[in-house]
């Protein structure tokens, strides 16, 4: 075998190390499916997203999916509450955090924020997306379900859609460790008055919670939540 | 393939500014902060230490270097911020690619990329959006705005952009 064709087999071999690395992080999702599908469409929804920016997913969402995108990156917030010792803040800093008016978001992806939140500055977010999300709209929130590993250097997660069931967990530095996991009925209870449209419980030790914000009639404050399809 | 074009010399022109507001806009003339120098290919180039207040306008590429307050419509145009650039104000373009940073509405016609180290802090409107990793942005991205439609008032208190004096008051150096 000439030495080029030994490079050309190497070369083969890092190309798939890298490919199989990829691959690895991407993981199937089955409450994005449900929010896209559920997204009322038939005039331009308004999302809230509330990770990093990430370029494909502006692509997604604006392009293919059709959305206004408001990229509202917590994470950034939480890392300057962290690095000026300033995390009992955090309450009040998210009471003033969201400028736009009550009940004009469509949709909401949380991706796994409420992971790195105390119980009161999850309280008071989990109020605020409450009031900006109109009747109907969705929020997606996924959480962890096992306990945080002290030993692991703390990340927090860029989600990148691959597609409509398939999403890229992206990890990068986090100045803030993911906190105690929020059991099921704690979820529930955060976001009332949204009500529990899906909850997928994944391998990955974590729960993918779609909510909906029910629709207010003139007999009763809501409506029972819309089934999503 | 990598000969450079030496055709094209740099021209002395006057600088790109001089506001009524008393804010002056020295350019030293050279070739890496003068205030507007012609490049290959019709590129502008407002050099990194030219400050203009105002409105400008363009009907050619142009290239800031430099801090523009105000507004910049450069409708049928590639507009590039620098990696020094510091725009404040309103943009209007064919195409725009942020190196630097931008703190402000942006409506193009075809594109908007925001390359790494870039940074918007506005709204955009553009029915093709870029956004490497290592960009940062905040604000609101519409990519379906139909041709005609008037384009997105200015973010209110929350943009923190400069109250821009009226157009009448601001210098307005047009770069033709």
């Amino acid at each position: 075998m000439g030495l080029s064709d030994l490079f050309a087999r190497l070369r083969k071999d890092d190309d798939v190390t890298a490919t199989s690395e990829a691959d690895e992080l991407i993981k199937p999702t089955r409450a994005l499916t449900r929010f896209l599908a559920g997204l009322d469409t038939s005039q331009q929804p308004i999302l809230l997203d509330l990770g990093p920016v990430v370029g494909s997913n502006v692509t997604f969402f604006g392009g293919e999916v059709g959305c206004k995108l408001l990229i509202e990156d917590l994470s950034k917030d939480i890392d300057q509450h962290v690095s000026q010792s300033k995390v009992a803040d955090l309450p009040d800093f998210f009471e003033g955090r969201f400028p736009q008016e009550s009940e004009t978001i469509s949709g909401i992806l949380c991706w796994d924020i409420f992971d790195y939140l105390d119980r009161a500055a999850a309280d008071q977010l989990a109020r605020q997306l409450t009031r900006v999300l109109e009747p109907g709209g969705l929020l997606l929130a996924f959480f962890s379900t096992a306990d945080p590993q002290s030993t692991i250097r703390p990340t927090y997660t860029r989600h990148v859609v691959v597609d409509r069931s398939h999403l890229e967990y992206r990890p990068y530095k986090a100045a803030r460790a993911k906190q105690r996991p929020l059991l099921n009925r704690d979820i529930q209870r955060l976001f009332e008055p949204l009500k529990v449209t899906e909850n997928f419980l994944l391998k990955t030790h974590q729960r993918e919670v779609l909510f909906r914000k029910p629709v207010k009639t003139s007999g009763a404050p809501f409506e029972s939540p819309l089934a999503v399809r | 393939m990598w000969k450079r074009d030496e055709s094209v010399k740099p021209t002395n022109v006057q600088p790109a500014s001089g506001g009524s507001d008393g804010r002056s806009s020295g350019t030293s003339g050279s070739a890496q902060s003068g205030g507007r120098q012609l490049t290959g290919g019709d590129v502008v180039n407002i050099g990194k230490s030219v400050v203009i207040k105002g409105e400008l306008n363009g009907s050619e590429d142009l290239t800031i270097e430099g801090q523009v307050e105000g507004k910049i419509e450069l409708k049928d145009h590639v507009l590039t911020i620098g990696a020094n650039g510091k725009i404040e104000a309103q943009v209007f373009a064919k195409m725009l690619i942020v190196l630097g940073e931008v703190n402000g509405n942006i409506v193009a016609s075809e594109k908007v990329e925001i390359r790494d180290g870039g940074s918007v802090d506005g709204d955009i409107v553009s029915p093709r959006v870029a956004i490497a990793e290592g960009a940062h942005f905040r604000g609101s991205v519409d990519m379906q705005r139909k041709s005609g439609q008037p384009p997105v008032a200015p973010r209110p208190a929350a943009q923190a952009s400069p109250q821009t004096p009226p157009a009448a008051q601001v210098a307005r150096p047009a770069i033709r």
